[in-house]
Order: structure tokens, then C-alpha cells, then sequence
């Protein structure tokens, strides 16, 4: 079962505020990952390996730098599901 | 006695720890005063699932889950975390001194460094495979983590070290913090020392090495140094921290001072991998040398704090090498085991050691050994027993001893400032 992209975007808000101590309410779709949640690459890392066992999905490395916003990530996942 | 020169002087303004005994320096102090002891049984399958012979532990009193954010708690392996708290009460117990970061340095020790990161990201990679593998595990399981992040926390630039001697490992470190600030390299020291071992595999190996108290049915009464029926050491965990400073520095700023770290002595044994020298010849020599960097003689000491950590043969090679080395001086000694309260910290050992020696030397105070029922009639110095005994009044000197694994003696002088 796929999850909608609310799910995804509550899921992945969790994993950032386990991660840096921020609220989930500031992981917002349009928030930069480095500009305005200050995640350096170590987290951002991290971040992605608990993505990708939460929602199923592979997350190839190279892809990691093309997700600037938290709502890249978000449609990153959704259209990785399944795939 | 003579004292080194003034401008060499190096004094204690802060401490902190986090312990069997309590989650601070002051309760760890008072609990340790009051003769109680931090051993419990684990409450966890590990004995029955892996059939560990060692079902009890002196286990932290306050989890740092209790102290530190969530993401701190996530991002350190638990050694980390543990020293962390202790600096951070160190630090604030010293005033938050006002020092520039390049005149600051950070020395904090483990004897065996992250092994819960270590055997968790195994663990990963066996049932998980690699990609499961948390980034941030190489700088949690790297024995110098606990360096580093307090460096980072207070911005320590002078240099963080993390000098490895196993059970000997937090006093290494005082006397290195020591040895920055003689050298000018330094003119504030945040160092210590911190443990986070209660894992079934570290307590199974020790186990196998024969070295655990296997007192499994009164675990409080397991740490037992010097009694005659003491079977082995209680793994402890936890860390402690104290703040070093130039007596100048300290002085300028209107710091309180606890005590002088007045000299550091160290050897190496070279004997065997896990025995101390039957003969004491390196334990002595560190013992010699620390009073003879502090410029003091046998006579001026009144209080040692032993290594003692409860087992059959290095309790009585201590006792044996302070009587080669003080004569009848030894006589008015007052030797306290600390472990037999707070079970041993193995690289947070020598660390917290040195903050009760500091502490009874500023409140002139010798804390207890617990559970010597039967001295062992080889004791060879006087046994501050049930409870504190005070020190003398004026200036006075106190010894802590620390001995680890690998032959490393370490020997620390604290004088009344």
C-alpha cells in the first residue's frame, strides 16, 4: 500500500525532528533541508537511510544532493514507491 | 614541604560526574561519604539468553536520557554521552570561565570507547545489510568521541586528547591536563575520564578473564576490597569530569578552588598483559615520581585513594608497593577504596578517583571502604572502614592511584590549596 504524500511529508518530518531536535510543525514542504533546517550532510545521510527503511524505498546517493527541499524528498518518495 | 613554583600551580575549580552513586559530583559525593553502594541486578534477560555468569552491575543512577535532547542522545554512543554530562556540571561548577578557546583544551579518556555503537552497527550488518548502516557511526564508536564533542561544546582549540591506558585511562588524562597547562599550552583543562560498558558481550569477556565478582545473590556487597573473601571486581559505568586551571588564571578571575593537581607520575610495568608486577617495581616508581613532581616527600601524604578494585591479587600488590615506597610512613596513611562503593568505572575510574581525592582533600574527609568485613591480614596500610574519617588539618597531600590492564600505573598528587 502506497502512502499519500501527507503521510510521506508527516513521516519524514518525524524522522528529521528525532534527528535535530526541531519540531516537526518546522519541517515544512518548502523548507531547505540546509538553508533553513541547518542539516549538514552526516544528517542529511542519516535522515535518508531512516527514509528509506520508513517508507520502503531506495534512495541512490546520487539523488541525495537533487533534494534541496523537504517537499523534493517528499515526491521523491512517493514516485519511488513501488518502483 | 616544599611547593613548586607559583607559577606552575595547577587548581581544580570544577567538577562534575555521573555515577552509580548519583547523577551529579554532590550527591555522588555525599552517597559515597554516606557508605552506599551503586551495585544492582541488571534488569534484563542478558544471563539467561547468553548465559552470563555476571548478573548484576553498578549501573548509572540517573540515565542521560533523563539530562540530555533527544538528538544528543542519538548522535553519542553512550561513553559520549556520559562524559558530556559530567563536563557539562564541571564546567558551569567552575563558573563557565571566560577563556580564550585557544587557551582551552579537552582531555577526556575511555579504556575501551564506543562498544555499544560498535556491536549495534555489527548487529545492523548482519541482519540488515550495509545500506541500513547509520552514518554517524564511525564518529560515535571512536574512542576519542568523548574528546571531541567536549571540545566542541565549550570550543576547546588548545587541543582534545584522549589518551588510552584502559582502567588507568581518566587519571592519564588529569595528569595530561596537568602537563598542557605546566607546558603553557593551556591555561583551563576541562578533562576526565567515562565508561559506558554494561553490555552482555564486555561483561561476558571480562567474566571469561576471570576478573568479575561472581556475587551474583548480594550484588551490594560484591565490591569488596581487601576483605578476605573478595572474589573480583563489579563493572560500573559512568563518567567524571573536573575543570584544571593555572593557579594565575584562576586567581585573576576569582575562582573557587577545591585543591592543587600539585603532580602526576607514570610507568609502565612491561611484566604481563593483564598482572600487576608481583613485585609493585611500577607502581612504586609512578608513586615516586608523582611526589617527586609535586615536590612533597611520604610524610606530607595523608590520604590515598586506592586503585583496589577488589580482586585477590592487585589489592594487596597496592597496599604492598605504598609500604615499599612510604616505610613507616605508611602508618598514617589513610586508604580509602572508593570502588567497593561505586564498582569500577574501568576508564572513568581513575577520573572519578580523583574527584573524591580532591573532594577529601578541600573537605578533609576520607571516604569509606564498604563491606570489609575481614581484612585481609596482608593489608600492609591503614583501612578507612564504615565509615569517613577526617583528614588533618593544614597542608595536606592525598594520592590516587590508578593501575590498568596493559601494566599502566598512574599516580596523581592532590594538595590543599
Amino acid at each position: 500500500m502506497a502512502y499519500t504524500s501527507q503521510e510521506i511529508l508527516e513521516g519524514l518530518a518525524e524522522i528529521v525532528a528525532e534527528e535535530t531536535g526541531l519540531p516537526t510543525d518546522a519541517v515544512a514542504t518548502e523548507k531547505s533541508f540546509t538553508d533553513d533546517l541547518d542539516i549538514d550532510s552526516l544528517s542529511m545521510m542519516t535522515i535518508v537511510t531512516h527514509a528509506e527503511d520508513k517508507f520502503s524505498v531506495r534512495i541512490p546517493d546520487d539523488e541525495v544532493k537533487n533534494l534541496t527541499t523537504v517537499g523534493d524528498a517528499v515526491k521523491y518518495i512517493e514516485g519511488a514507491q513501488g518502483a | 614541604m616544599s611547593a613548586a613554583p607559583a607559577s606552575r600551580d595547577v587548581v581544580v575549580t570544577g567538577l562534575g560526574a555521573t555515577t552509580p552513586l548519583g547523577g551529579d559530583a554532590p550527591s555522588t559525593w555525599a552517597a559515597a561519604l554516606a557508605g552506599e553502594s551503586g551495585a544492582r541486578t541488571l534488569d534484563n534477560d542478558w544471563a539467561e539468553k547468553y548465559g552470563l555468569p555476571v548478573t548484576f552491575a553498578a549501573t548509572l543512577k540517573v540515565t542521560p536520557d533523563q539530562v540530555l535532547s533527544r538528538p544528543e542522545t542519538k548522535r553519542m554512543d553512550p561513553s559520549t554521552q556520559y562524559a558530556m554530562v559530567a563536563a557539562r556540571e564541571a564546567w558551569q561548577d567552575a563558573g563557565a570561565p571566560e577563556v580564550d578557546g585557544e587557551r582551552l583544551g579537552a582531555v577526556v579518556s575511555s579504556g575501551i570507547g564506543g562498544i555499544w555503537t560498535t556491536l549495534d552497527g555489527w548487529d545492523t550488518l548482519k541482519e540488515r545489510g550495509a545500506r541500513r548502516m547509520l552514518p554517524m557511526t564511525v564518529p560515535m564508536l571512536m574512542p576519542n568521541s568523548p574528546a571531541a564533542y567536549v571540545s566542541l561544546e565549550f570550543g576547546a582549540k588548545a587541543g582534545a586528547h584522549a589518551l588510552v591506558s584502559a582502567c588507568a585511562s581518566g587519571a592519564e588524562a588529569i595528569g595530561y591536563g596537568l602537563d598542557m597547562i605546566r607546558a603553557g599550552r593551556a591555561d583551563v583543562v576541562v578533562c576526565g575520564g567515562t565508561e559506558a560498558t554494561i553490555h552482555p558481550m564486555p561483561i561476558a569477556a571480562f567474566a571469561a578473564s576471570r576478573t568479575l565478582s561472581l556475587r551474583n545473590d548480594d550484588p551490594q556487597r560484591a565490591s569488596r576490597p581487601y576483605d578476605v573473601d573478595r572474589d573480583g571486581f563489579v563493572i560500573g559505568e559512568g563518567a567524571a569530569v573536573v575543570v584544571l586551571e593555572s593557579a594565575e588564571h584562576a586567581a585573576a578571575r576569582g575562582a573557587r578552588v577545591y585543591a592543587k593537581i600539585a603532580g602526576v607520575g607514570l610507568s609502565a610495568d612491561a611484566y604481563h598483559i593483564t598482572s600487576p608486577d608481583p613485585e609493585g617495581t611500577g607502581q612504586v616508581s609512578a608513586m615516586r615520581r608523582a611526589l617527586q613532581d609535586a615536590g612533597v616527600t611520604s610524610h606530607d601524604v595523608v590520604h590515598v585513594n586506592a586503585h583496589a578494585t577488589s580482586t585477590k591479587v592487585g589489592d594487596l600488590t597496592e597496599t604492598a608497593s605504598i609500604r615499599t615506597l612510604m616505610g613507616g610512613e605508611a602508618d598514617h596513611v589513610r586508604l580509602s577504596a572508593t570502588k567497593s562503593m561505586t564498582g569500577h568505572l574501568l576508564g572513568g575510574a581513575g577520573a572519578l578517583e580523583t574527584l573524591f581525592t580532591v573532594k577529601a582533600v578541600s573537605e578533609r574527609l576520607a571516604p569509606p571502604t564498604i563491606n570489609v568485613d575481614n581484612p585481609d591480614p596482608e593489608l600492609q596500610v591503614p583501612l578507612v572502614r564504615g565509615s569517613a574519617e577526617k583528614l588533618p588539618d593544614g597542608d595536606i597531600v592525598a594520592l590516587n592511584n590508578s593501575f590498568g590492564f596493559g601494566g599502566h600505573n598512574v599516580a596523581l598528587v592532590v594538595a590543599s590549596a
